[in-house]
């Protein structure tokens, strides 16, 4: 059976399939934005801070519905933001220690209200936990319909605030210099991150949700160095992700989805960082490339001297006399000189240069 | 109060002291969020020394967490010196995939065994005196308890043996390595007292618990006091208070323990914030208008001096007229008036204003400077 009929026929997995794809694509896209200001965690306190949020929406309105609950995970979510700001500003903690605390003491008070929750007598409660580990299996067609549909607003908006989000990304300064409202413009992609976060948290759950933020955008960075496109491959990986790791756990039995998307988005980033323009590999393969063409001009300048003290132009020299000079051996090098023309192999194996050699000595 | 209440109080403040000692140097290194990575990448270690022994009470999952812990700093530090991603992504992409591989060992392997993942995360302190140390008859008292006292001590013993290095490498860590001592061998030492103390604390109250512990008192601390010494006593003092008061908050509740204590630890961090003395908001607050009054009370002064000794004075020097010159309200101008007599700038009769020599000078100085 191919994907695409398990899509159609299995109504629970094309469920959960599209809702994964559409959170993978909305948390990939605003995922850019924190991963390129340095935010990358601040997805980590907003997901914990909306514990809380989510059973006080409870609490006061006495309704799971999904957009209830998502409403007061936003809120608890952007009031620990802003926390998070108020006391990097006013105080001289700095801000690893200000999202820690924040995302810690939200937790705790969102437990307590849990757990002062769940010993109320009735049991209609049961299934707010969901949205710590996320519970991807439970989510129904109205959940992906309220996440698909919230998701594409927060698109809209950035498509609409793109040159305001491009420039707070980079240059802040630069933007407030030309009048644009830069201090505005942060509150509102903090909003966005906030939605992003929300409409994933039972899908995937707190702590996995600051991974949907950070890893599609990581990846998609080192494919390009710009944002239009680094945003659109994010949004494209975060979905990738999201739809194969939905699909793994519903074929392996007992591999729980929101660890699946997860870690197929870390072997997306992995890939990404060794295969990528800027990656590891090419890294590596343009550090040896430029090593052995160091080698060869030191070997060809080591020649050009070992001519001039013995014996003038032409003289011969083993290659293991070159290699004594540089302690290494110079083999390699004299057969790459050699291919260039530079250097010449005599009758006994014994290396000298040419005169286009001797030319290119004197040149370097 | 029982036995049991007694013993859990006590685990929670010998966590709580151990949590905040070690926290006390994440904070002032900027590294704060590696407890929540640690915190939480442990489950990894203990899943993987859980297959490997096949029983949760082994000392060899507290190891193996104790190892993932450094793996995970490690990590965070290999992809960071990739200079692929700047550091706040790398930890975002190690912790959350260690800990995918440890729900999914979990959920695989040790289904209906008690190694869930909602105990790694949310932790049950009230279940902490059930599970005792016994051996030759003896009942040494909770496992939780013996297990943390050892790390505090332990944290304590080399903490004090390394305080110079640590200081030194903490707040220059150039100067650090300039003098030979050796930053990289510190930092590892560092995170390896983190994790272990992680574990040991994750394993009595959970590992959200823990973050909150190793930031919340030491950041209050840092907004009361300076110097590292005191900063340490200050944070395990915090952290101890909050312990105690989280669990009876949570006795009143009939709440999750772990859960008050946090909160107790956000409550506290909040109280520095308002009322810490010279760095507090309120302080801030009361600086701020001290030094509006005394702004005032210069311009007031500067005022009376332009016009002292001209025809126009006996009008413009009235209090009643401050407003209209200076935009004062007069209940402001008012208190401005009482603030410049108390220190002995301007004298009034029948609310006409005069500078004495005092207010003189001072105008003087304000407008020459």
């Amino acid at each position: 059976m191919t994907l695409a009929t398990f899509l159609v026929d299995d109504y629970t997995l094309r469920t959960v399939a599209l809702g994964a794809v559409a959170l993978g694509f909305v948390s990939g896209a605003l995922g850019t934005f924190a991963v390129l200001r340095r935010q990358a965690l601040l997805g980590d306190a907003i997901s914990h801070a909306a514990l809380p949020g989510v059973v006080f929406a409870y609490v006061l309105l006495g309704t799971k519905g999904s957009l209830a609950l998502m409403v007061g995970a936003a809120v608890a979510g952007f009031l620990g933001t802003l926390l998070v700001s108020a006391i990097v500003r006013s105080t001289r903690v700095k801000e690893d220690a200000a999202l820690g605390l924040v995302l810690s003491v939200f937790f705790g008070i969102g437990l307590v209200l849990l757990t002062w929750v769940q010993r109320r007598p009735d049991a209609s409660q049961a299934g707010l936990d969901r949205f710590l580990f996320g519970q991807a299996a439970t989510v129904l067609r109205e959940d992906v319909v309220t996440i698909a549909v919230v998701g594409a607003v927060a698109l809209v908006v950035v498509a609409l605030a793109w040159k305001h989000l491009k420039v707070l990304s980079f240059d802040p300064e630069f933007g407030a210099s030309l009048g644009l409202r830069m201090r505005a413009t942060e509150i509102l992609l903090t909003s966005l991150l906030v939605v992003a976060i929300v409409i994933g948290l039972q899908m995937v759950g707190a702590v996995l949700m600051s991974a949907m933020i950070v890893a599609p955008a990581a990846a998609a960075r080192q494919w390009t160095n710009r944002l239009g496109a680094m945003t659109i491959a994010a949004a494209g990986l975060g979905a990738a992700a999201g739809v194969t790791g939905a699909v793994a756990s519903s074929q392996v039995e007992r591999l729980p989805t929101g660890p699946a998307i997860v870690l197929v988005a870390t072997f997306l980033v992995v890939v990404s960082f060794l295969l990528a323009p800027r990656g590891l590999v090419v890294r590596a393969m343009r550090a040896r490339r430029a090593r052995s063409r160091l080698g060869t001009h030191v070997v060809l300048a080591d020649l050009a001297a070992l001519e001039r003290a013995h014996g003038g132009p032409g003289r011969a020299h083993p290659a293991a006399t070159v290699g004594l000079l540089e302690e290494t051996d110079a083999t390699a090098a004299l057969v790459a000189l050699e291919r260039d023309g530079l250097v010449a192999r005599d009758l006994e194996g014994n290396w000298a240069l040419t005169d286009r050699g001797r030319v290119e000595a004197r040149r370097r | 109060m029982t036995q049991g209440q007694l013993e859990i109080q006590a685990i929670a403040v010998v966590t709580a002291v151990a949590c905040s000692l070690v926290g006390t140097f994440l904070v002032l290194r900027r590294q704060s969020l590696l407890s929540d990575a640690i915190g939480h990448s442990v489950l990894v270690g203990i899943a993987v020394a859980f297959l490997v022994t096949g029983t949760t009470t082994s000392p060899l999952l507290l190891i193996g967490a104790a190892l993932t812990g450094v793996v995970t700093v490690a990590l965070v530090q290999l992809v960071t010196s990739t200079r692929l991603v700047r550091e706040d992504a790398a930890i975002g992409l190690v912790f959350p995939a260690l800990f995918s591989i440890g729900v999914i060992i979990v959920s695989r392997y040790a289904d209906g065994v008690h190694l869930d993942t909602d105990a790694v995360l949310l932790g049950e302190l009230a279940f902490a005196p059930f599970d005792r140390l016994e051996a030759w008859g003896w009942d040494f008292g909770p496992a939780s308890l013996l297990l943390m006292g050892a790390v505090l001590v332990v944290d304590a013993i080399v903490v004090a043996v390394l305080w110079k290095e640590l200081k030194l490498s903490t707040f220059d860590p150039a100067l650090a390595l300039a003098l030979g001592f050796t930053p990289v061998v510190l930092d590892y030492v560092l995170m390896s007292l983190v994790s272990v103390t992680a574990v040991g604390a994750f394993n009595a109250v959970g590992s959200i618990l823990v973050v909150a512990l190793m930031i919340a008192p030491p950041a209050a601390a840092y907004l009361l006091t300076d110097g590292l010494g005191r900063l340490v006593v200050f944070a395990g003092a915090i952290a101890a208070g909050s312990a105690l008061g989280g669990y009876w908050l949570a006795v009143a509740l009939d709440a999750s323990i772990a859960g008050c204590i946090a909160a107790c630890c956000g409550i506290a961090f909040g109280l520095a914030w308002l009322l810490a003395p010279g760095r507090g908001l309120v302080a801030a607050i009361r600086r701020r208008a001290r030094q509006r009054l005394e702004f005032a009370q210069t311009m007031l002064a500067i005022h009376l001096a332009n016009h002292e000794g001209l025809p126009e004075a006996a009008v413009e020097n009235r209090v009643g007229h401050l407003g209209e010159h200076l935009r004062w309200d007069s209940d402001f101008a008012g208190r401005v008036v009482r603030g410049a007599e108390r220190r002995g700038l301007v004298v009034s009769s029948a609310d006409v204003l005069s500078l004495t020599d005092l207010g003189r000078t001072v105008a003087q100085e304000a407008v020459t400077r």
